[in-house]
Formats: structure tokens, sequence, C-alpha cells
């Protein structure tokens, strides 16, 4: 093989995973992952690291990997990131790692992403753990939320020798990586649950069915459970809905909601006893990956699937792999339409929604050509399911309890970029709480800022 | 795992439960609701708080056994445990950020229905540590129905009615309210927590009368922290969020037809369910939904 072209990933055929839940991507083996190694030119300059919002020592870790000591490259990355199995598949690597890589240049990029997964999946198999703190210090950190900023600021915390406990107000900790984003691209079991094993490992405990703000404030974790800095990382909150005609029907979800039955209460196993409703045809609206992920769930489940979006092909925020993904499995994509109302038959079910044609205009504040109507375009599309799939908004709970925490026009907390820093001292906030709905990889990022903010707080307190 | 203290059937599949948390026992206030799992796997179910006691970090549920989950919850015994018990969920009931003083100059009136008892409780337990006077009347199918009434006596002035006119006043809860009102009973407030049907038409009252009425909503839910939005709610012609805007809200606002044709929504799913699990291996798909 030629260096200019990566070593292709083993998936499992589109016609089969259509309709199991089972992972699609099946990773490297030693053999693939040892030459896709060599094809890092090992840059003097690494412009992936700068790509990387967790900063790991990229072409160190691949090094290792070619010179098959596994073991090395996962505490190498371990250093950085507490996630690397779920990085290592839910990453946007092409606008990061893989996106800066100068093999791109005149070819693919290094497989960064994959080779990240490989020794993280690897280093599970061989029973690995990463290294904990030597020396303790004697002071508690409250961590609130243990979705990626959280696992990532309490294991940061934790090697630094840090008394960390996470409060998570569901039944089972990792947040968004249990709740949102579907077995078929995270295993929970065999990946999620055991790099949250990993960073209890490195003493940090756990506290779920705890939500701050109501079971006990901040305020209190501060005054009487002895905390002496606290980490918000409570993620994004509300589902948004259209304000459209119709959106009060049965089978009208949210994302969120068709997402959660399905992840974390399990209902895609006939076992579970949570229902979820299995569409025939159903109407996803919205093209972000949260979208990708409960359109390739109901199909799953047995519907076909339209994905609803106002922008065209280009503007899709989800990412490309995951738009490769679904279009492979069978996802019909109507771009440039937008609905406009939704129908219910005479017992109070959706029977179909009215959608209208758009077209590109003018670019708007965020440099994306805003979408306009096609007047006397509307068209309706039958259907018995419509998920809402628009993005979400801030959680008040923990603002609206915390005295002296401020939150910007948007309703998100403010936190500097650089540590994290809330208005209330002590405090620190990240991930989405801080910059609405974003990626797992950037609310990492912010986790393991705050950390060294909060390290720094404590220190020269 | 949360351990469950005492656990009694107060009548015909009406269980009571009095469960270690101490975390929401130090927190909740009247209004507000929980969510258990029975056990790992098991479904999040919203319940209201009956009791709670601060000291002892134990609160007290009363549920009726109607679904496979609430079913495997009502076999449970004292020393057994739940997997998880998180809350307080949902706002306090506006009554507890009044002044007392100028509560204790209305005439308030509240109206539980079946098992919509138990919430109420803690309600009329507050005003009357308080020192506030309350009229309570609990409406039941039959005696047999009528949960709590002991406890009730000790903190308000109780009315009780019976469909079939077993016991207390006879016919519904509307029909004791008017009654009432016709008394001389001219209430400035009025608190209705029980089927949303029953709600529904309380209100329908209550608007005649020209009482500013309270309702407790309970539509399906998921995570209970304001996440899923399975328990949006037209009010005012505004969606709201049961789970974080409520449970409670202004019933004369509330858009009962469309709240409770939404409960519709996992009626047969969830029947379909429990009936594979009952009959198991001999499960034949008569339902229609299953191969």
């Amino acid at each position: 093989m030629d260096g200019f072209v990566r070593v292709p990933v083993r998936e499992q055929d589109a016609k089969v995973r259509a309709t199991n839940f089972k992972e699609v991507c099946l990773g490297y083996n030693k053999e693939e992952a040892e030459s896709e190694a060599t094809r890092c030119l090992n840059c003097k300059n690494p412009k992936c690291v700068e790509g990387c919002p967790v900063s790991i020592d990229i072409p160190a870790f691949i090094q290792q990997v070619k010179e098959g000591d596994v073991a090395g490259a996962y505490q190498t990355i371990s250093k950085s990131s507490a996630l690397p199995a779920v990085c290592g598949r839910v990453c946007p690597q092409e606008s990061q790692c893989e996106g800066k890589c100068v093999r791109g240049i005149k070819g693919d990029a290094v497989s960064i992403g994959k080779l990240e997964r490989y020794v993280a999946d690897t280093a599970r198999e061989m029973g690995i753990v990463p290294e904990g703190a030597k020396e303790k210090k004697n002071k508690k950190v409250a961590v609130i939320g243990s979705g990626p900023s959280g696992l990532t600021c309490a294991g940061d915390l934790a090697k630094m020798g840090y008394d960390v406990t996470i409060f998570e107000a569901l039944h089972e900790a990792g947040g968004v990586l249990v709740y949102g984003i579907p077995e078929f691209r995270l295993p929970k079991d065999a990946v999620v649950k055991k790099e949250i094993e990993n960073v209890k490992a490195l003493g940090v405990k756990l506290e779920t069915d705890v939500v701050i703000g109501k079971s006990v404030t901040i305020d209190d974790l501060m005054k009487k459970e002895g905390f002496e800095a606290v980490f918000i990382g409570s993620g994004a909150g509300l589902p948004r809905f259209m304000n459209i005609p119709g959106e009060q029907a049965m089978g009208v979800f949210s994302a969120n909601e068709y997402l959660t039955r399905s992840n974390l209460m399990k209902a895609f196993d006939e076992n579970s006893t949570t229902p979820i409703m299995r569409a025939k045809k159903c109407v996803v609206v919205g093209g972000g990956n949260v979208a990708m992920d409960a359109a390739r769930t109901a199909l799953r489940l047995g519907a076909e699937v339209h994905v609803v979006y106002r922008r065209g092909e280009e503007e899709l925020p989800a990412r490309k792999e995951e738009v490769h993904h679904a279009k492979e499995e069978g996802i019909i994509f109507d771009l440039l339409t937008n609905p406009v109302e939704i129908h219910e038959d005479e017992n109070g079910w959706v029977k179909s929604i009215t959608c209208i044609r758009m077209e590109l205009g003018e670019p708007d504040e965020s440099g994306r050509r805003s979408p306009v109507e096609i007047p006397g375009s509307e068209f309706d599309i039958e259907c018995d399911a419509v998920i809402m799939s628009l993005g979400t908004s801030p959680n008040p709970l923990i603002s609206s309890t915390t005295e002296g925490l401020d939150v910007n026009r948007r309703k998100c907390i403010v936190a500097t970029e650089e540590t994290g820093q809330t208005s209330k001292e002590g405090v620190f906030a990240g991930g989405d709480a801080v910059t609405g709905a974003a990626t797992v990889i950037l609310a990492m990022g912010a986790g393991k800022a705050a950390a060294k903010g909060i390290d720094e707080y404590l220190s020269n307190k | 795992m949360f351990k469950i203290l005492e656990a009694r059937e107060l009548t015909t599949n009406i269980f009571q439960m009095i469960v270690e948390a101490p975390r929401v026992a130090s927190a909740c206030l009247p209004g507000q609701f929980l969510i258990i799992r029975v056990h790992e796997d098991g479904e999040r179910i919203p319940l209201t708080i009956c009791d709670y006691d601060r000291e002892k970090g134990t609160v007290e549920i009363v549920v009726q056994a109607i679904g496979a989950e609430t079913q495997k919850l009502s076999k449970l015994k004292a020393g057994d445990s739940l997997a998880d018990v998180v809350g307080p969920l949902g706002q306090a009931s506006d009554l507890v950020y009044e002044d007392i003083e100028e509560l204790k100059k209305k005439k308030i009136v509240f109206i539980a229905g079946g098992v919509g008892t138990a919430p109420v409780y803690p309600q009329a337990k507050w005003l009357k540590e308080h020192g506030v006077d309350c009229d309570v009347i609990i409406g039941a199918k039959n005696k047999d129905l009528v949960i709590l009434e002991d406890r009730f006596k000790e903190v308000c002035n109780l009315h009780i009615t019976t469909d079939d006119g077993s016991y207390g006043r006879s016919g519904m809860v509307t029909v004791a309210l008017q009654d009432l009102w016709n008394e001389g009973n001219k209430y400035d407030h009025c608190v209705a927590i029980g089927p949303m049907i029953m709600m529904k038409f309380v209100c329908k009252l209550t608007k005649e009368l020209g009482i500013p009425t309270v309702v407790s909503m309970n539509p399906i839910m998921v995570d209970g922290t304001g996440m899923c939005g399975a328990c949006r709610l037209t009010v005012g012609g505004e969606v709201k969020f049961a789970c974080v805007d409520g449970p409670e809200f202004d019933g004369h606002k509330v858009d009962f037809d469309q709240a409770m044709n939404r409960m519709k929504l996992y009626k047969t799913e969830e029947g379909r369910l429990l009936l594979k699990a009952q009959e198991g291996d001999t499960h034949h798909g008569g339902c229609g939904n299953c191969e």
C-alpha cells in the first residue's frame, strides 16, 4: 500500500447493520494498526497535537504503536485523555488532529482516531489501567455531571491527588455517552462503562441520583459538605421544539427523549420494560450528529426514515462519516426542506407533516447562507412519528439555585476558557453548560482546562 | 441502593412505603416529587411524596400498582431495597413561599382523588404546622378505597365523598365542592390533585365559581430533570415541562384534553410488554403487535 492512502477500517455491512445495534465500525487489528502507524511522519512540529483539544502527544503514541508497545502508547494517551476509547470513536478527527495532518495535503491524513481506538481497546483487553496519583492532597472537589467534561476534570484532579466526588443526576454515569450516543456508535458495557471504571480506579467517588440544585445546592456542598472547589459540567439541558402546530401530537418526540429511551433505558432491547415507539415511517428534523443518531436508531427499530433539514448537504452540521453511514444504511435526506405543520389523525396520532422547500440566501451572522422559504412549495410527507433534533437550551436547575453564578444572554454559565473560572469563587464550569451543545472532545478540553484552573486555585488558597 | 423500612398495602392495589433517602428527605418541600427505579434495568417511575422525615432521612411514597414496574414494586417488603431514589424534583407548591399571615386569611380547599390523596397530605400538614387551616375533600370510588383518613383528620377539616355513597357524602368531588360552596364555604383558593379527568372537571367548576385553582400534573416522564421533553404540556398556550416548570400549574390554563390524550402514548406498548412477560414463551402474538 502506498503512503498516500490510509489503511481502510473494517465495518459491518450496511445492509446487515441497519437491522442491529452492534457497533458499525470494527476497528483496526494489530497488523492494520502497525501498518497505518508507519504512515506517520513523526513531524518535528506536529500540527496534529495543535488540533487536539486535549493536546495528546499523538506522534509519540503512534511511534509506540509502530513498535508494538501498546501499553506505552496507552500511558502516553492517558496523560492527556481519560476517555481514549470514547474519543477514538466519536471525536470529529477530520476537523481536528487529522484535519491538520500534513499527510492530508497530498493524500489521506493518518487515521489517528482509529489508532487511538486501537490502543484503548487493546489496552482494555490486556487489563492495563491508567496510573493514579502517588501522593494524596487532602482537599475535596465536587464535580457535577459525569459526562465527558466531568469525567475528564475528575480524572485529571484525581491524578493530581485531589479527593474528588462526581454527582450524577441520572441513575447511571456517563452523561451524553450513555443517554445520547447510541450503542452502534459507542458500546456502553464494553467501552463506556470500562472507561468510567478507569476513572473510578484513580480514586474518584461517584454518587448517582443526586440532582444538584434540587437534592443539594452548590452552596451547601461548599459550606456543609466541605468541598473546597466545584466543577459544573451539567451538560446542555432542555430540548428545543419548533413551536409549529401539531407538535403535541402523539408520535412527536424530542431526539433527547427518543435516544434516552433507546440508549439509557435500553428500549431497543426486547427485554427492557421501557417502551419506545417503533415507527413505520419517521421524519427526523435537524441535521446534526444527534439527528443522525436518532435517525439511525429509528431505522434499526424498523422505520423508513427521512431526515428533513432546512439547509443543504454542505451545511449539514453532522460529521461527514455519520452522514455517509446514514446514507449507506438507507436513510433518505430531504434537504432544503423545513416543516411547517404536523397533522394528527382522529385519535391524536401523527399522520403526516407538511414541509416547505427552501433555497439558500445571503450568509447570516454565523457565515452560513441562511435558508429562505420558496413560496407555494409546500408538500406533505406521510409519517407516524416525528423526532425533533433542533439542539438544546441550558437547564436552569443549577444557575437558578446558586447565588452569584452569572449566566449570559443564552442562559449559559459564564466561565473563562483558560481555567473555567465562573463569577463565583471556587466554582468552575465547562462543557455544554457553558458553550451550549457542542462535541464530546470540546467538553473534555474544557474539563481539562478547569482541572488545571482548580489546581491553581486550591494551590494558592 | 435505597432501603425500604416499612411497606404495607393501604387498600386494594395501593401501597405505602417508607424508604431511606437522606438527600431527598433533607431537601424536599410539599408539591415536589421523586423518581424511583425498582431494580437495575427498571423503568424510571415518577411518584409523589406523601410525607418525609428530615431527621430520620426517610420519605414516604404511596403508589398504585398499575403497570408492570409498579406491580414489581408492590411485591417488595421491609428490608428490601430500591435501586434508585432521586429527587426532590419539580417546583415546590407556591403555598410554601407565601406570607403565612396572608395564607391565614384565605379559605383554602384541597381536592384529592384516588391515589392523588397522597401528595395532598404533605401540603395540608405543612399548612397545619404553620398554623393555617384548610379543608380537604377526598374522593374515592367506595369506602374501601379511601386512604390516609386518620392522618388527614389531624391536619385539616376533612370531607369524604364516595362515588357509590358507601361512605361520607355521595357523588363525585365536584358535587361535594358545589355542596360545600352552597353551604356557605366561600373558598379563595383550590388545589386539586388526582386523575386528569377529575382535575379537568374540578377546574371547570372552580372557573364558574371563580376560585383560583392549582393542579398537579403527572404526565409521562423519563429523566424528570428537563432533559427529554416527554412531559410537555400546553399551559396558557405555552409549552411547559411538568418536571421542571411544574408539576403544579394554574388549572384554568392547562389544556387537559391534550394532556389526557398524550397519556395514551405508551399504553398499548407497555401493555404489550407486560403481556409478553406474563405469558413468557407461550406469548402467541394475539395483541397484533408482535411477530
